[in-house]
């Protein structure tokens, strides 16, 4: 079977300074690929890429199969449905109740009546561990509620993949381990594959069931835990045990 | 030099680009009237009382400037003349769209470039939907519909703020205002005025958009977006105003 996602020779740059040089991957269907990177190590700009967001200067983007690198905005919306993504943020629409947030896309998107709707909405919620919190605000609603709101949003209309952006920056580590433990069942129990960005590693730990090192626009290091704990690369094993790295480019 | 010019032309073009998207937006079903309607209450509804004090003391300082600058004249019994054309012409649209532009276009760009800066616009393209048309088209549309409203009513009020300073301080009868008033002002004058302010909306509403869906680097690029909105859409209206005036004499004649 092919991989969901291809993608082959990727570049970007903004102005002079180069993001992604020459990336190629592909991501499994049902795998949890967790990009693991040092801050500005072009981790975002990858995962945006992968529906859309944002566009390479060279190179192409497949998923499943159809190459979505030059297609027009209202051409990617197809592409967008069974791709959600989580921001770092949250990016809950603040005007907006959490019902209304994670009703939004169901309502927009397809013919149920409201009913329907609140059904989805209050199920979608279960799989995050939230009740009680249909009519509150974001903005009345702690970091960690924020985040499982913004979960179950992308997680409304059914996604066969979701796309992690930084999932636990800013959360306190309890919180960070229940949104790792969502993002494993989100993977293990809903079937989903995820891809997380993020340079949290107990984050990594959890949840990778595939590892990749991003340094300077390319991949340093592609492989399972096992391969990483065992690779004699100083940048990686130093990543991984948070310990300053010298090697003169700093 | 050459690179601020340069990134000029390219905003212009930039700004293009989303006036032919929004327009689009607009006219292609479906039609997102639930946010025009929202939009229109948030934008021309919440503005009425400061656009309406604005336009009833315009008025009536117009009353007073004109008979007290003119008094030997008799101008105080052509006031109604004097006080409706002026506002209905350039008056009530020019300041109408500053005070109000002000207003409404600040207030558009901070909420979009909030949204931007926070994600929620991409939020809105990762789920498939197009923020032109769910967050510019009904801003666009409302501004388009409301500020010419706000302008008859600022009309209708000035001209009213004028009758009260002609009865009761210049002490003219109600009837020779009124009388003035409808027997000099034309067609022209309304729709001319009403004309120049339909332009003066799409500028607010598209410069204030551009600005917010641009807007980078958290609270501080909000604010530098809504600065750019509030100067932008104000030296806009001011240039266009002449070169519209200009072109609605040539339509007159």
């Amino acid at each position: 079977m092919s991989s969901l996602f291809e993608i082959k020779e990727l570049t970007k740059s903004y102005g002079e300074r180069l993001i992604l040089d020459r990336l190629s991957f592909e991501i499994e269907r049902g795998e949890c690929l967790v990009i693991l990177g040092r801050s500005g190590s072009g981790k975002s700009v990858t995962l945006r890429q992968l529906n859309g967001l944002e566009r390479p200067d060279s190179g192409s983007v497949l998923f499943d199969g159809v190459d979505i690198t030059d297609l027009e905005e209202k051409d990617l919306y197809g592409v967008r449905r069974r791709v959600a993504m989580l921001f770092q943020s949250g990016a809950l629409f603040d005007s907006m109740s959490v019902l209304d947030n994670i009703a939004y896309p169901v309502r927009e998107h397809t013919d149920l009546d409201e009913h329907e709707v609140v059904e989805i909405v209050e199920q979608k919620l279960r799989l995050v561990d939230l009740e009680g919190v249909l009519d509150r605000m974001p903005a009345d609603l702690s970091g960690g509620m924020r985040k499982r709101v913004a979960l179950a949003r992308s997680l409304a209309l059914d996604p066969e993949v979701v796309l992690f952006d930084e999932p636990t920056t800013g959360l306190d580590p309890t919180t960070s381990a229940t949104i790792a433990r969502l993002i494993k069942s989100t993977q293990l129990e809903l079937g989903v594959t995820c891809v997380v960005v993020t340079h949290d590693l107990s984050l990594a730990r959890t949840t990778a069931t595939k590892l990749a090192f991003l340094d300077s626009g390319r991949f340093r290091f592609w492989g399972t835990w096992s391969e990483a704990d065992a690779s004699d690369d100083t940048l990686l094993q130093d990543f991984l045990h948070g310990r300053e790295h010298h090697d003169g480019n700093e | 030099m050459l690179r601020d010019l340069t990134r000029a032309l390219a905003q212009l073009g930039e700004i293009a680009i989303l006036t032919v998207r929004a327009f689009l937006a607009l006219v292609k079903p479906p039609y997102e009237l639930g946010l025009w309607v929202r939009q229109m209450e948030a934008l021309g509804v919440r503005s009425l009382v400061v656009a309406l004090i604005s336009m009833l003391f315009t008025g009536m300082v117009l009353a007073l400037q004109s008979a007290y600058a003119l008094p030997e004249l008799g101008v105080k019994y052509y006031v109604g003349t004097l006080v409706s054309k002026s506002l209905t012409r350039e008056l009530a649209p020019v300041l109408t769209a500053l005070i109000v532009g002000g207003r409404i276009g600040s207030g558009m760009t901070a909420e979009l470039g909030t949204m931007k800066v926070t994600e929620q616009i991409d939020a809105l393209r990762s789920m498939a939907f197009d923020p032109v048309k769910k967050l510019v088209a009904p801003r666009l549309a409302a501004t388009l519909i409301m500020l010419p409203l706000l302008v008859i009513l600022g009309n209708v009020v000035g001209i009213i703020g004028g009758l009260l300073v002609t009865v009761y301080q210049l002490n003219v009868a109600m009837g020779v205002y009124l009388n003035d008033v409808m027997g000099e002002l034309t067609y022209g004058d309304v729709l001319s005025g009403l004309g120049k302010t339909v332009f003066f909306a799409y500028f607010i509403a598209i410069i204030a958009c551009y600005n917010g869906l641009n807007a980078r680097g958290g609270a501080d690029g909000v604010g530098r977006a809504t600065t750019n909105t509030v100067v932008g859409a104000s030296i806009s209206i001011l240039i266009s105003d002449y070169f519209l005036t200009k072109l609605f004499f040539i339509f007159e004649s």
